[in-house]
C-alpha cells in the first residue's frame, strides 16, 4: 500500500492528469480559467464520472461513491446549508455518519473555536461575512476527517485583508493535517506561500508540476510564466525569464543583444501597484511595468508599437525538460 | 391600483388599460354581488342547518386527507421528477399533467372505469376485500387525490428545482445517503414551496366537483360535500345557496390568505 494520493485520470474532453501527493502535503493547483481545475475537483470528490484511478493510501477512490470517499471538500461559495446554523453546518457531517448529536455537536463546537469563529455557532450562513462564512466551510470539511482536503478557491470573492488573514491560518492548520491537500486557486500567492508542491494545469492537462521555487523561478510555459508573474521566451531549447520590471520600452530600437530585443503594438495598459502594467503583442506577448511618468511620456495607449529590451544580466535561462515528471502523454 | 400621473416612459396605453379594468371588473363583480345578494340576517339560521354542517365538515374532512394523501405520494413523485435523469421524465411529468387540464367530469368517468364495481382494479379489490370505492367517503377523498395531485406535484416539483442540487453534493461529500441529503437539506430548503403546493391541492379539493358527484353520486354525510350541496340547494332555495357560497367564499379567501403568506412572508432561505 502506497501512502498518499496517486490519479491518473481522465474526464473526457476535460481533464487528463497525472500526479501523485504524499500524505501531509498540500499541492496547489494553479490555472487559468476553464483549465479544469473545478473539473479535476468534482471527479475527486465523486460527484462527477471520471475513468482511471486515483489511489488514496492505495484504495482507489473512483471505485466508491461520493459519501464513501471521506473525503472534504471545501466549495467554492462555500455552499454553506442556508437553513442550519454555523453549529448544525460543522455537525452535518459527522451527523451524516452516524455520530450521536451531542457528539457532533461537541466536535462542531471545537473546529469552530479552532477557526476562531466559537462564538457565531449559532448563526445561519446569510449572518456571516464572507471570510466566517469560508471558516465555517472548512470546519465543515475538516471536522469529518478526511483523509483527502480538497480546497476549490477557497479565498475567491473575499477581500484581500480577509483573504490575506485568512491564507495565513489556514497554512497553519494545514500544516498539522496529515492527510493529503489540494488548493485550487487562480492566485499565484496561494501556491507560493501554502503549497508543498505546485501543479499548473492548462486545458485540461498538466503543464508542470514542482515545488513553488522551481514553477515560481522556472516556469515551463507563457501561460504559467504570466501565473506567477514573469516573461518567459522560448528559444529552441532553453526558455529564458525575466521579469516584467527588467523591461524596458523604449519608441526606437535599442542597442544590444538582438536576441533580447522585440517589438509590436501595445494591447493593454493596466496599473499595478505603484506601477503601469504594459502588455505588447510582441512575439511572445510580454509584460513591462514602467513608471506612470515613463508611460506618460512615451504615450502608451493600446496599437502603438514600441520597443521592449532587457539586460542580459537580469535574464534567467534554462533548459525546456521534455522528460517533465508528472506532465500527461496525450 | 394607482397609476402615476407623470410615469416617466409616458402614459400606460388606453389598449392595455381598458381590457385591465374590464378583467378586473369580470373578476370581481361576481363576488361583490353574490355578498350584497345574501341575506345576512338569515344567515346564522343558515349556518345552524343541518345538510350544511354535514356538507362542510365533510369537505374540510375529504380536502385534508385528500392533501395528506398528495403530501405522501407527491412529495416523492416530485423529488423523482426534480432530481432524476432518466428516459422518459418528459413523458412521465406530460402523464401528471393530464388530470390538471381534464374536465372534472371526465376525471369522474375514468376513476369509475378504473375504480368502479366492474373496474380493472374495482373489481379485483372488490372481490378481494369486500370494498368498493364509488359513494363512499374514500371514494369523495379518492376524487380529490387524483385532482389535486397534479396542482401538488408540480408545486413541489418547482420548489425542489429551485433548491440548488449543489446543496445535495455538498451533503454527499459530508456522508450523507441520498435520503439523508433528502430529509436534511431538500426538503427544508423547499418548505416553503412544499407548504403554498399542498395549500393549493387542498384548495383544488375543497372546490371539486364533477369527479366527485360523478363517481360519488351526492348522498349526504356520505359522498355530499359543499359543492354538491350548493348545486342541489340551489335548485330549490335560491337563498340558501346563496348563504352556503358564501361561507365557501370565505373560506377560500382564508386559504388563499394562507396561502399569500407562504408565499411572501417566507423570503427565500437561500443566502
Amino acid at each position: 500500500m502506497t501512502a498518499g494520493l496517486e490519479v491518473d485520470l481522465h474526464v473526457p474532453d476535460r481533464v487528463a492528469a497525472t500526479f501523485g501527493a504524499e500524505p501531509g502535503s498540500v499541492l496547489a493547483i494553479i490555472g487559468p480559467n476553464g483549465a479544469g481545475k473545478s473539473t479535476l475537483v468534482r471527479a475527486l470528490a465523486g460527484l462527477l464520472a471520471a475513468d482511471g484511478h486515483a489511489r488514496l493510501d492505495g484504495q482507489d477512490l473512483l471505485q466508491l461513491s461520493a459519501r464513501d470517499r471521506e473525503v472534504g471538500l471545501v466549495f467554492q461559495g462555500q455552499l454553506l446549508f442556508p437553513h442550519l446554523s454555523a453549529l448544525d453546518n460543522v455537525a452535518f457531517g459527522p451527523r451524516a455518519r452516524g455520530v450521536a448529536r451531542a457528539d457532533a455537536e461537541h466536535a462542531a463546537h471545537q473546529w469552530l473555536a479552532r477557526l476562531g469563529i466559537g462564538d457565531l455557532a449559532g448563526r445561519r450562513p446569510r449572518e456571516l461575512s464572507g471570510g466566517q462564512a469560508q471558516r465555517v466551510a472548512i470546519a465543515r470539511a475538516l471536522v469529518t476527517d478526511p483523509r483527502l482536503l480538497l480546497l476549490d478557491e477557497p479565498f475567491t470573492g473575499l477581500d484581500v485583508k480577509v483573504a490575506m488573514a485568512l491564507r495565513i491560518e489556514l497554512g497553519r492548520h494545514l500544516a498539522a493535517y496529515d492527510g493529503v491537500t489540494l488548493l485550487v486557486t487562480h492566485h499565484a500567492i496561494d501556491a507560493l506561500t501554502i503549497a508543498d508542491r505546485v501543479l499548473v494545469l492548462d486545458e485540461g492537462r498538466v503543464a508542470q508540476i514542482g515545488t513553488p521555487e522551481e514553477v515560481s523561478q522556472r516556469p515551463r510555459t507563457e501561460h504559467v510564466a504570466r501565473l506567477v508573474g514573469l516573461n518567459v521566451v522560448r528559444d529552441e531549447h532553453t526558455l529564458t525569464a525575466f521579469t516584467p520590471e527588467a523591461v524596458a520600452l523604449s519608441l526606437t530600437e535599442p542597442t544590444g543583444s538582438p536576441r533580447l530585443r522585440w517589438r509590436g503594438p501595445v494591447a493593454d495598459v493596466s496599473p499595478h501597484g505603484d506601477a503601469v502594467r504594459v502588455l505588447v503583442h510582441a512575439s511572445p506577448d510580454l509584460i513591462a511595468d514602467v513608471t506612470p511618468a515613463a508611460a506618460a511620456e512615451l504615450g502608451l495607449v493600446p496599437g502603438r508599437e514600441v520597443w521592449l529590451s532587457v539586460k542580459q544580466t537580469a535574464v534567467r535561462r534554462y533548459a525546456t525538460d521534455p522528460g517533465l515528471p508528472g506532465t500527461v502523454a496525450p | 391600483m394607482s397609476v402615476r400621473v407623470r410615469d416617466p416612459l409616458g402614459r400606460p396605453p388606453a389598449l392595455l388599460m381598458l381590457p385591465a379594468a374590464v378583467a378586473v371588473l369580470l373578476l370581481v363583480v361576481p363576488l361583490v354581488a353574490m355578498v350584497a345578494a345574501t341575506d345576512l340576517r338569515g344567515l346564522p339560521e343558515q349556518l345552524r342547518s343541518e345538510p350544511l354542517r354535514e356538507a362542510l365538515w365533510l369537505s374540510v374532512l375529504t380536502s385534508t386527507v385528500a392533501t395528506l394523501f398528495c403530501l405522501l405520494l407527491g412529495l416523492p413523485l416530485a423529488w423523482v421528477l426534480a432530481r432524476l435523469q432518466f428516459r422518459g421524465r418528459t413523458l412521465l411529468r406530460a402523464l401528471v399533467t393530464v388530470p390538471l387540464v381534464l374536465p372534472p367530469v371526465v376525471a369522474g368517468v375514468a376513476l369509475r372505469t378504473a375504480f368502479g364495481r366492474t373496474g380493472v382494479l374495482g373489481e379485483p379489490l372488490l372481490e378481494l376485500t369486500g370494498f368498493s370505492f364509488p359513494f363512499t367517503t374514500w371514494g369523495v377523498v379518492l376524487a380529490h387525490v387524483f385532482v389535486a395531485l397534479p396542482f401538488v406535484v408540480l408545486a413541489i416539483e418547482g420548489a425542489f428545482r429551485s433548491a440548488d442540487p449543489e446543496y445535495d453534493a455538498a451533503a454527499a461529500t459530508l456522508g450523507a445517503s441520498r435520503w439523508t441529503a433528502f430529509r436534511r437539506v431538500t426538503v427544508p430548503l423547499a418548505l416553503p414551496g412544499i407548504a403554498a403546493g399542498l395549500v393549493l391541492g387542498w384548495a383544488r379539493s375543497l372546490g371539486e366537483f364533477g369527479a366527485t358527484i360523478t363517481f360519488n353520486g351526492n348522498y349526504p354525510g356520505v359522498t355530499q360535500t359543499m359543492p354538491n350541496l350548493i348545486y342541489v340547494t340551489r335548485q330549490s332555495d335560491q337563498d340558501a345557496a346563496l348563504a352556503l357560497s358564501l361561507v365557501m367564499l370565505v373560506v377560500s379567501v382564508g386559504t388563499l390568505l394562507v396561502l399569500h403568506d407562504r408565499w411572501l412572508g417566507t423570503p427565500g432561505v437561500r443566502a
